[in-house]
C-alpha cells in the first residue's frame, strides 16, 4: 500500500511540478522515490497484507518483485537523464515512468482479475505515450501506433477469456477460480479451457512470446533507445510475474490444460527469438530479439511450475534486465541519439574509445549469453533445474540448444568492440553514466556470487 | 411493472444466445482489426471487442445475480475510454506528420 501510495503521489507531483517550477528538482526526488519504495518493501516483509477486499495481496513475493522493479528502474533513470531532460515535456516523461512503474506494481500483487486488467491498462497506457514522445520521428509514431494497436488488441482477448472465467466460476477472485479448478480437476468445461486459452494468449503478448512476439522488434526498435530498454526490462518482468501468479494461484490445478500449449510457446519463442536475432543487422533489433528469446527461457520456469520456479525468475529477471539496461544505455551512447538504431559496426573500436564502456558491454553480453563466471549463467541455470526437477528433460535440452546459438550474436558486438578499428573520436562519459556501468558490471559479479541467497527470498 | 416486464424478457433469451452473440460480436471484432487497413476502423473494431467483453460480462452477472461482473463493466468502460484517447492523439500524431491514416504507410519497421 505504501509503495503505492508513494508512486502515485511521485506521478502525480512530477506533472504539478510543471506548474510550479520546480523541474530542477525532479530527478533526485524521483531517484529518493524509488529507494524509499525499496525500502518500504523491505520495512513490509513477511507481513502479507491484503488490500482493498482481498484484490491485492502484498505478499513476499509481490514485495520482492516491488523492490527488484524499483531498482531496476532507478538503474534506468540514472542512464536515462539524459534522454529525458534533453528534450521537451521533461515533468511528463517522469509522471508516465513513475506510472508505468505503479502499473507493474499492481500487476506483481493482484489478487483479483480486476487489478490484473487495471495494472496492465495502467502500465499500457503509460508506454504508448512514451513510445510515441519523441512527436515528429516517423519510426517513433510507428512504433506508438503498433504498440497500442497490439497491445489494446491483447488486451480484449485477456478480456473476453476473464469474461468466460467469471462465467464458469462466478468470481473474479483468483483463490476462488484456484477452488474451483482443484475441486472440479477432473471435469473443467470446454469453456473454461478456452478461457486459458484467451488469457494464454492476451498475456503471451505482453511478454512476447512467439507466435505473438511480431510488434516486439518494431515497437522496440522504433521508439527512443531508453524508453525501448525500460520497455524490455520492467514491462517483460512485470508481465512474467503476472502470468506466474496467475497459474501458482489457480490454474496450476489442472496442468493438463495448459502445459502442452505453454511448452510450445516456450520452444518458438526460444528458437525464433534466437534464430532471427543472428541475422539481424541493427543492434536493437538484435537486442529486441534477445529479448523475445530470454522471454522464452523465462517462460520455461512456467511449464515447471515448481517451488523453485518463483526464485528461479526472481533471479533471471533481475539479472536479465541489469545487462540489457546496461546495453542498451551503452548502444544509446554509442549511437548519438540516433532512433531507428545502428548496425554492429557502430561498436567498431570501442575499446580504444572508452575501455569501461567496451568492458561493460562485454560483461552484459557474456551474461546474456550465459556464459559461466557471471550472473547469467546462474540465472539459466536455476531456470533449467525448475524445469528438470518437474521431469522436463527434452525442454531443457532444446533450451541449451537454443542459449548456444545466441552465444553467436552476442559476441558480434564484443568482437566489434575489441578487434575492429575506427577512427572515431574517444568518448568522454559523464559520472553518472560511469557510475552506472561500474554499478551494473559489480552487481552482475556480485549476484553470481550469492544466487541461493536470493532465490531463498521467493520461496 | 413495465421494468419487471423488461427483465423477465431480458431473463426469457437463454445466456446461451448471449455467448454466442458477444462471441459472433468478438469475432468480428477481431477480423476486423486483421483486415481493416484504416486506423479509424481499427481502432473501432478493437471497441467492438471491448463491447463484446462487456455484453458478456453483464449478461453472466445478470444470470448469476451477482454485481461483479456489471462492475467489471465500469471498469473496462472507463479504460477503454483512457486507451481510445491516447489512441486518438497518437492518430493525431502520425496525420500530421503523413497527412494520412492508412495503416499500409506505416512500414518502415521491417526486418
Amino acid at each position: 500500500m505504501k509503495s503505492l501510495l508513494l508512486l502515485s503521489g511521485l506521478g502525480v507531483g512530477a506533472m504539478v511540478a510543471e506548474l510550479i517550477n520546480i523541474k530542477r528538482f525532479l530527478f533526485p526526488l524521483v531517484c529518493l522515490g524509488l529507494i524509499a519504495t525499496i525500502g518500504v518493501s523491505i520495512y513490509d516483509w513477511n507481513t502479507d497484507i491484503h488490500l482493498f477486499n482481498n484484490m491485492l495481496r502484498l505478499d513476499n513475493f509481490a514485495l520482492l518483485f516491488t523492490a527488484s522493479l524499483s531498482l531496476i528502474t532507478l538503474l534506468w533513470l540514472i542512464g536515462a537523464k539524459k534522454y529525458i531532460e534533453t528534450e521537451t515535456s521533461i515533468s511528463d516523461k517522469y509522471a508516465l515512468t513513475m506510472f508505468t512503474l505503479l502499473g507493474a506494481f499492481i500487476m506483481v500483487s493482484y489478487n483479483n482479475f480486476t487489478m490484473l486488467f487495471i495494472g496492465i491498462e495502467i502500465l499500457s497506457i503509460s508506454l504508448y505515450v512514451l513510445a510515441g514522445s519523441k512527436k515528429n520521428d516517423l519510426f517513433s509514431n510507428e512504433a506508438a501506433l503498433k504498440y497500442f494497436l497490439m497491445g489494446s488488441f491483447a488486451t480484449g482477448f485477456l478480456l473476453f477469456g476473464i469474461a468466460l472465467i467469471y462465467g464458469v466460476t462466478g468470481s473474479f477472485h483468483i483463490d476462488v477460480v484456484g477452488e474451483y479448478c482443484r475441486a472440479n480437476a477432473g471435469n473443467i468445461p470446454t469453456m473454461f479451457v478456452a478461457a486459458i486459452v484467451l488469457i494464454i494468449v492476451g498475456l503471451a503478448f505482453k511478454v512476447s512470446a512467439a507466435p505473438f512476439h511480431f510488434w516486439a522488434p518494431d515497437v522496440y526498435t522504433g521508439s527512443p533507445t531508453m524508453v525501448a530498454s525500460f520497455m524490455i526490462t520492467v514491462v517483460k518482468t512485470a508481465a512474467i510475474v503476472a502470468f506466474l501468479r496467475l497459474f501458482f494461484a489457480a490454474f496450476g490445478y489442472i496442468p493438463g490444460t495448459w502445459q502442452a500449449i505453454i511448452s510450445v510457446i516456450t520452444v518458438l519463442t526460444m528458437y525464433i527469438g534466437n534464430v532471427t536475432a543472428v541475422f539481424q543487422q541493427n543492434v536493437k533489433r538484435m537486442l529486441a530479439y534477445s529479448g523475445v528469446a530470454h522471454a522464452g527461457y523465462l517462460l520455461i520456469a512456467l511449464v515447471a511450475l515448481t517451488n523453485l520456479s518463483g526464485g528461479a525468475i526472481f533471479y533471471y529477471t533481475l539479472v536479465y534486465s541489469i545487462a540489457t539496461l546496461m546495453a542498451f544505455h551503452i548502444l544509446y551512447i554509442v549511437s548519438d541519439n540516433k532512433n531507428e538504431g545502428v548496425g554492429f559496426e557502430a561498436f567498431n573500436g570501442l575499446a580504444k574509445r572508452n575501455p569501461l564502456m567496451a568492458l561493460g558491454i562485454t560483461v552484459s553480453m557474456l551474461s546474456l549469453a550465459g556464459i559461466p563466471p557471471l550472473a547469467g549463467f546462474f540465472g539459466k541455470y536455476y531456470v533449467f533445474t525448475a524445469a528438470l526437477e518437474a521431469g522436463r528433460y527434452k525442454l531443457v535440452i532444446l533450451a541449451v540448444i537454443a542459449s548456444l546459438i545466441s552465444v553467436y550474436y552476442y559476441f558480434k558486438i564484443i568482437i566489434a568492440a575489441y578487434y575492429h578499428k575506427s577512427n572515431k573520436a574517444p568518448i568522454e562519459l559523464s559520472p553518472a553514466h560511469r557510475f552506472l556501468y561500474i554499478a551494473s558490471i559489480f552487481l552482475l559479479l556480485f549476484l553470481a556470487l550469492a544466487p541461493d541467497f536470493l532465490i531463498r527470498w521467493a520461496k | 411493472m413495465e421494468q419487471q416486464i423488461v427483465a423477465q424478457t431480458l431473463y426469457g433469451i437463454p445466456l446461451n444466445a448471449y455467448i454466442l452473440l458477444s462471441a459472433v460480436l468478438f469475432s468480428i471484432g477481431v477480423l476486423g482489426v486483421l483486415y481493416r487497413r484504416n486506423i479509424i476502423i481499427i481502432l473501432m473494431c478493437i471497441e467492438l471487442m471491448l463491447n463484446a467483453v462487456n455484453l458478456l460480462m453483464a449478461a453472466f452477472g445478470a444470470f448469476r445475480g451477482d454485481s461483479n461482473g456489471q462492475i467489471f463493466v465500469f471498469f473496462i468502460m472507463a479504460v477503454a475510454a483512457a486507451e481510445v484517447a491516447v489512441g486518438l492523439a497518437i492518430l493525431v500524431m502520425i496525420y500530421r506528420n503523413t497527412k494520412n491514416t492508412d495503416i499500409d504507410n506505416m512500414s518502415k519497421l521491417k526486418w
